[in-house]
């Protein structure tokens, strides 16, 4: 598969009054074309540091002592921001978070959605207007030719997050970035954002970055999945990969906090994750880890080997580790995926797992 | 929109009918009479002068007179200022009064405006704190310092201006600058707080991932935006220019209109204070109304709409 997107031993450091924070340590990832790659993690794993590396939108406090980001060619960490601004809201771009908060309150949304286009295709404001026009129908906002004059205050939160996609499909660009498009709506605007996602993947061609915190949305749109814990990548793996055979205890964790419909209590990792300031020599996760070996607090652990997609992070592959039994929700899991993937080698019906 | 203004207009005419009846009672209340030589007055050349002001008539009936000739566009005659019509009094003076502080309201906003856009753009430069230094001088130094600074460097030593001159508009620049270095100190203020609030934003952020550059998200989204908060202080500054243009008259030698309020006051000069009270508010309430529909212009969620802006 083509590699559009390679991250390569990325290392970002923030510089507060406190000393340097690292938000982000040696993480490497790649983006296939056409595929959902979803990062996962906590609030404050660094995944929102890491896609605003690739726009170029750190903060001005930040820098970037070592890593690649190859991106047809070239290291948009060390191309200079004239080139960076040309492929900004073109070849690659970015959702946001808040709908309520990321549109210009003082701008009609149709000239908001036709911007990027006078900046990188320098076409006619009348022709703009008119694919802006288009755009918004595409992403659903009914009677979109009489409500481009609008102002955003005029529209619901869910209308608001279909302009912000239509912003940033626009151009349709090669890669799109979704930063939690979907945490500040309301549950079934939610599962109408993704649904529109998918269908705008298939119809301009796409490939997505799609960083959340959600696993639910994760299951429902990304082809694969990369795992965040305290600045670094600790698994990944294909979706099925991700959500029926888990290997780190940090994802086991992640996925048991997770309610199902046989859940009674709802599970919470314990502790917090660590201060960035001085980052831990050993796995960061081991304090808050029921399954921590004493070299969990010594040395990182490298990858280990799953599947040929399939990495995790964790002293628990290593050949010499102790077998572990995970917990019982993991396990249940684990079961479905095998029987799942038995149907499959007896050429049935592909049953859906859950 | 247009109803909305005429209501707002009918408004301005009740209020100024307010202010007309409250200041007219105050100024009663003044201690003295509007005779400064009292002393040397008989009883009998008192009551002649009453008579003929009509200040011997109860006080209602002065009121209802003077309402009644407000209404006909006549404002009296002034008793300190030769017999003149306190109507005529104003027109001849007010011109060079609104002329200095008109370009002072520009100048100073205009170019405070810049000075607080471009210092929040460049925060935590050298060039912010260039400008967060001018705005601290223009707020802490009191006008007629720098205008006797001005007049002692650009019209006495360079001669580029006249000293203390009416005559044309060259001579209007020193009192305007002068005049317009607190309102051009507390916009740049006002400006970078604002500006550096938009610029840390969501909506910024999104504008910068289009592609635009950093000078043109400040002037297509930034500068806008910042401006919203911005136009609620030009109100009150318009009041500070209009009362503090006196002194700057006087340096200037202008003749203007702020040092006939002063003497008005002072004198008991009834009709020239009852006039010059209901021109200023009548500027003032134009003023705010102006403000009211600048901030529709730039903020279309309060823009008032009649036609109603939704479905």
């Amino acid at each position: 598969m083509e590699k559009i997107l390679d991250v390569k031993d990325l290392e970002i450091n923030f510089h507060t009054f406190a000393g340097d924070v690292k938000a982000i340590r040696d993480v490497s990832f790649h983006l296939n074309k056409g595929e959902t790659l979803a990062i996962v993690g906590e609030s404050g794993s660094g995944k929102s540091v890491t896609v605003r590396s690739i726009m170029g939108l750190l903060a001005n406090n930040s820098n970037v002592p070592n890593g690649q980001i190859m991106f047809k060619d070239q290291d948009l960490l060390k191309i200079s921001a004239r080139q960076m601004e040309k492929i900004r809201g073109n070849d690659i771009s970015m959702i946001f978070q808040d709908p309520m908060t990321s549109l210009d309150p003082t701008m009609p949304i149709g000239k908001q959605v036709a911007e990027p286009l006078l900046i990188h295709n320098h076409m006619s404001r009348a022709k703009a207007m008119e694919r802006a026009e288009e755009v918004l129908e595409l992403v659903g906002i009914p009677n979109a030719k009489n409500r481009i004059k609008d102002y955003p205050h005029q529209f619901s939160g869910g209308q608001r997050q279909r302009i912000v996609i239509a912003i940033a499909i626009v151009n349709y660009p090669e890669i799109l970035i979704a930063d939690e498009p979907t945490t500040a709506l309301d549950v079934t605007i939610q599962s109408q954002i993704i649904e529109l996602m998918k269908e705008l993947q298939d119809k301009i061609e796409t490939s997505i970055i799609f960083i959340t915190h959600d696993l639910g949305v994760v299951a429902g749109i990304a082809d694969r999945v990369a795992v965040m814990y305290a600045g670094k990548i600790i698994e990944y793996g294909s979706v099925d990969e991700i959500f029926y055979d888990p290997r780190h205890p940090y994802t086991w964790g992640l996925l048991n906090s997770m309610p199902t419909l046989e859940s009674k209590k709802l599970y919470a990792i314990p502790g917090t994750p660590p201060n960035l300031l001085n980052p831990p020599k050993g796995d960061a996760f081991a304090p808050r880890n029921e399954y921590a070996m004493a070299i969990d607090y010594e040395a990182m652990p490298p990858f280990f080997k799953v599947t040929d997609t399939h990495y995790a992070a964790t002293w628990l592959l290593h050949p010499d580790a102790p077998k572990v039994q995970p917990p019982a929700e993991i396990l249940r899991r684990h079961e479905l995926y095998h029987k799942y993937l038995a149907e499959q080698a007896k050429g049935g019906v592909p049953a859906d797992a859950e | 929109m247009t109803k909305y203004i005429l209501k707002r207009i009918a408004w301005i005419f009740i209020t100024l009918w307010i202010v007309a009846t409250i200041t007219f009672f105050l100024m009663k209340l003044l201690p003295g009479t509007p005779y400064t030589n009292q002393a040397k007055l008989s009883a009998d050349q008192i009551r002649i002068m009453n008579e003929q002001y009509g200040l011997n008539k109860p006080l209602f009936t002065q009121y209802w007179v003077y309402i009644v000739g407000l209404l006909h566009g006549d404002l009296g005659t002034s008793f300190q200022f030769n017999n003149q019509p306190v109507t005529y009094l104003i027109s001849n003076r007010i011109g060079p009064s609104m002329q200095i502080g008109a370009q002072a309201m520009i100048i100073g906003t205009l170019l405070g405006i810049l000075l607080g856009a471009i210092a929040a753009v460049k925060q935590r430069t050298w060039v912010d704190s260039v400008a967060t230094f001018f705005a601290i001088v223009g707020r802490s130094i009191p006008n007629f310092v720098f205008a006797v600074i001005l007049q002692f460097f650009l019209a006495f030593k360079l001669k580029i201006f006249p000293i203390a001159l009416w005559d044309g508009f060259s001579s209007s620049i020193l009192p305007s600058i002068a005049l317009a270095m607190a309102p051009l100190a507390d916009t740049a203020r006002f400006m970078r707080t604002e500006m550096v609030d938009v610029l840390s934003s969501d909506y910024i952020e999104l504008a910068r991932s289009k592609g635009l550059s950093s000078w043109q998200t400040v002037a297509k989204h930034a500068l806008r935006n910042s401006l919203i908060p911005v136009v609620t202080i030009i109100g009150p500054m318009a009041v500070a220019l209009m009362t503090g243009s006196m002194v700057i008259e006087n340096i200037f030698s202008i003749p203007g209109i702020g040092e006939q309020f002063v003497k008005s006051i002072l004198t008991n000069d009834y009709p020239t204070i009852m006039g010059l009270t209901i021109l200023y508010s009548a500027a003032l309430l134009v003023i705010y109304l102006v403000v009211d529909i600048l901030y529709g212009i730039i903020d279309p969620r309060i823009r008032l709409s009649t036609t109603g802006g939704k479905e």
